[in-house]
């Protein structure tokens, strides 16, 4: 026991001494939660709008006072025709433009039936969607506010509850995926690096000579990166919470022992990285590409999982990260218990008991 | 000029030697080019919905029909109770519950309007949103058209109703497909890393072999040593740039609709920037380990502002001020809007001017930063 803790010492050294990549280590987490938190937003606001008003009516005055007074919308200066839309749409700052004809309000109090069209630059489709979604409930409205008193005779609306998230926080699908990145960044690229690092000066052939069991150099190697890994998981927690208003709703025992069993996935992972490669280069490209890139990718966070060909679908299953994400959201965010992950939990569990056993079965106690 | 000949031979010599890189700088972003706008797709589509129909009346079954041949829903399951819904977010197999209310018909018909609840899991905010915005626009679309023999008692008020019909139009992106949008900024994305990553580790590594005392003692000036190193990265980059241009329009079928020459002017400055930041994080490691920590560092941050996923315009104005202060939010800017759009120069020239000031001041702090002697 005495002989673990000064090996572990040992590798607190090494962690402490670079100080740079200590530090990015905090950063990194840090730096994302506020941009995710503060910077990034799903909900699309400040549309760019203009007008190709050819009626000059009271009606389409009255709509684009509408339009300028929502928040969804800039309203910049008016087209003079379609070509000039053309050229507005070209400079890029203007996403969607509305167009009256020149007896727009002729045709809606004569007939009672007028058109508006609307251009939209749907080289950004979901902005295109959602800018038309937002015009269609204004000008809707409108249309309810000259109609009262010939009131239109039935009208189904209805009473819409963001369930989790009432204000439409858009950093909380972004908190799990960050927290289950950077556990993948610390626990397997750290550490699979640090071990080859040992293999690479020589090193390791005297901690092997040792009198300490091979089997132990490779787990103390493993208790610092677990340690701050807790850390960074602590305050990521602490920094939503107090910077971002997202609280844990579920237990936070649970959370805490899920994320434990997921660090010790990740461990196992680098661990077994740093088995099958020789070189500090090698190392850091196997855990960016073959780790970092499926985890961004294929968790879930940044991008929809069932959009994505079935292929992708099948690979994600193999990802430990997405069951993680999926144990976090509902923990966390959507506040079940333990009966709402159990088979998630068991996969991890499996994954990590794998991981585990052929990491060690690997690790060569004699260099070659 | 004879020296710095040399150095370039020097350098082309040992990028066509180390196989690895070279592979790394052509092989894998035409991979990533073809797999990634596969899986990046943030098209909302097949929205999950579980309908509650506690009245069981016409209307309702309509309007069900009415959710489910809108394209965008897919009606997974009929639970009985608001809880056996909520059941069915939890777990996932639902986003959207809607809560048809008992006697929604009657109240329909006696009093000229009712109200359904909508609950959405609204932890995702962007399917949240859509999903919400089209399900207003599928109620909207049947009050207009309720069944007419129940509007006859009203005939007469309906002579004064007014309508106003929206038509949309979907300019540049007919069918509205994602992969337009997505394309574009990833090839700039790979272009970054690219430039970014392959001029740290260049001259990081030659520190680290040490290989780089033996050029200070030389003669070779600071000046011809940094552009040995530069220009055949900027070479290797618009390379790299033609071929994602050509895996672009064989794959996806895109081709730029604004003039070519425009986009590799904008493309040329945009790696010069890019290269005096590798260049910079150079200058500023001792080992590759390191240089590779902090270049993805700031490319993750330039990334992530860039409104690669997000729109700008949503930001708040400080973080559309750092945004700005980027060069990648400007080269994505400028490259969907002269591939998508067939934006010309005078449309967007600021942006020229932005990405040449980039260009200028990394490449003057790497150069100032940049010592030849310890």
């Amino acid at each position: 026991m005495k002989q673990f803790l000064s090996f572990v010492r040992k590798e607190f050294y090494h962690v402490f001494r670079d100080k740079r990549t200590l530090l990015l280590l905090f950063g990194l987490p840090v730096v994302q939660i506020l941009i995710f938190g503060y910077a990034l937003n799903s909900d699309v606001k400040n549309i760019g709008i203009t007008v190709l008003d050819n009626a000059h009516d009271v009606p389409s005055q009255q709509i684009m006072n509408r339009i300028g007074q929502s928040e969804y919308f800039i309203v910049r200066e008016p087209a003079a025709d379609y070509n000039d839309v053309q050229s507005i749409f070209k400079e890029g700052r203007v996403k969607c433009a509305v167009v009256f004809g020149p007896s727009f309000g002729e045709e809606l109090y004569r007939s009672g039936k007028a058109q508006v069209q609307i251009i939209t630059d749907a080289s950004d489709p979901n902005n295109a969607k959602i800018a038309f979604g937002y015009l269609t409930a204004l000008i809707g409205r409108y249309q309810q506010e000259m109609n009262v008193g010939s009131a239109m005779p039935y009208v189904i609306s209805t009473e819409t509850r963001m369930l989790y998230n009432e204000e439409q926080n858009g950093s909380l699908n972004f908190i799990p995926g960050v927290i289950a990145l950077i556990f993948m960044i610390v626990c397997a690229a750290l550490t699979s690096v640090s071990v080859v690092r040992e293999k690479e000066l020589g090193t390791m052939e005297v901690l092997l000579v040792s009198p300490f069991r091979p089997v132990m150099v490779l787990i103390s190697k493993a208790v610092p990166y677990l340690l701050l890994s807790l850390i960074n998981f602590v305050v990521i927690l602490t920094m939503s919470y107090y910077l971002l208003d997202v609280v844990v709703r579920g237990s936070m025992l649970l959370l805490l022992s899920e994320s434990i069993l997921y660090i010790i996935t990740c461990l196992s992972l680098g661990l077994l990285i740093s088995n099958v490669t020789t070189s500090q280069q090698a190392a850091m490209l196997i855990s960016m590409m073959a780790m970092m890139l499926p985890t961004v990718l294929l968790t879930g966070f940044m991008f929809p999982l069932e959009n994505m060909p079935l292929p992708f679908q099948v690979i994600s299953h193999a990802l430990p990260s997405r069951y993680y994400y999926i144990i976090v959201k509902a923990v966390m965010l959507k506040g079940l218990g333990f009966g709402a992950v159990w088979k998630e939990t068991l996969i991890l569990a499996g994954m990590s008991v794998f991981l585990l056993t052929v990491a060690l079965k690997r690790f060569k106690v004699r260099l070659a | 000029m004879k020296v710095l000949l040399f150095i370039l031979q020097k350098e082309f010599r040992l990028i066509f030697r180390d196989k690895i890189i070279l592979a790394m700088m052509t092989f894998v972003p035409t991979m990533q080019l073809i797999i990634l706008p596969m899986a990046a797709d943030f098209d909302v589509k097949n929205v999950n919905v579980a309908f509650i129909d506690h009245d069981q009346s016409t209307t309702s079954s309509q309007l069900m029909r009415k959710v489910m041949s809108s394209g965008y829903f897919r009606i997974v399951d009929l639970p009985f109770s608001y809880n056996e819904g909520i059941k069915l977010i939890e777990d996932g197999s639902a986003d959207i519950v809607v809560e048809v209310p008992l006697g929604m018909e009657r109240s329909l018909i006696r009093e000229g309007r009712t109200t359904i609840n909508v609950s959405i899991n609204a932890i995702n905010g962007t399917k949240a949103s859509l999903g919400g915005a089209y399900l207003s626009t599928v109620f909207a679309d049947y009050n207009r058209e309720i069944d007419l023999p129940m509007q006859a008692p009203s005939q007469g008020a309906m002579v004064n109703v007014k309508q106003i019909e929206l038509v949309q139009q979907n300019w540049y992106n007919v069918r509205a497909e994602y992969k337009y949008y997505m394309v574009p900024g990833i090839l700039v994305l790979l272009l970054t890393i690219i430039g970014g990553f392959i001029t740290a580790l260049n001259i990081v590594k030659e520190k680290e072999l040490g290989t780089i005392e033996q050029i200070n003692v030389t003669p070779i000036k600071k000046w011809q040593f940094i552009l040995g190193k530069l220009i055949p990265f900027w070479i290797v980059g618009l390379t790299v740039f033609t071929l994602g241009l050509v895996v672009m329009y064989v794959v996806y079928g895109i081709f730029p609709e604004g003039s070519l020459l425009t986009l590799y002017a904008f493309a040329a400055v945009y790696m010069m920037a890019l290269l005096g930041f590798g260049l910079l994080i150079s200058t500023f490691s001792s080992n590759q380990l390191q240089a590779m920590f902090v270049a993805y560092f700031f490319i993750m941050i330039f990334t992530l502002m860039s409104g690669f996923f997000t729109s700008i315009d949503s930001m708040p104005n400080w973080a559309r001020r750092m945004s700005s202060m980027t060069p990648v939010t400007h080269f994505i800017f400028v490259v969907r809007l002269i591939v998508l759009k067939g934006s010309s120069f005078h449309h967007v020239y600021q942006e020229f001017l932005y990405l040449i000031g980039f260009g200028v001041v990394l490449n003057g702090l790497a150069i100032w930063n940049y010592r030849k002697t310890q």
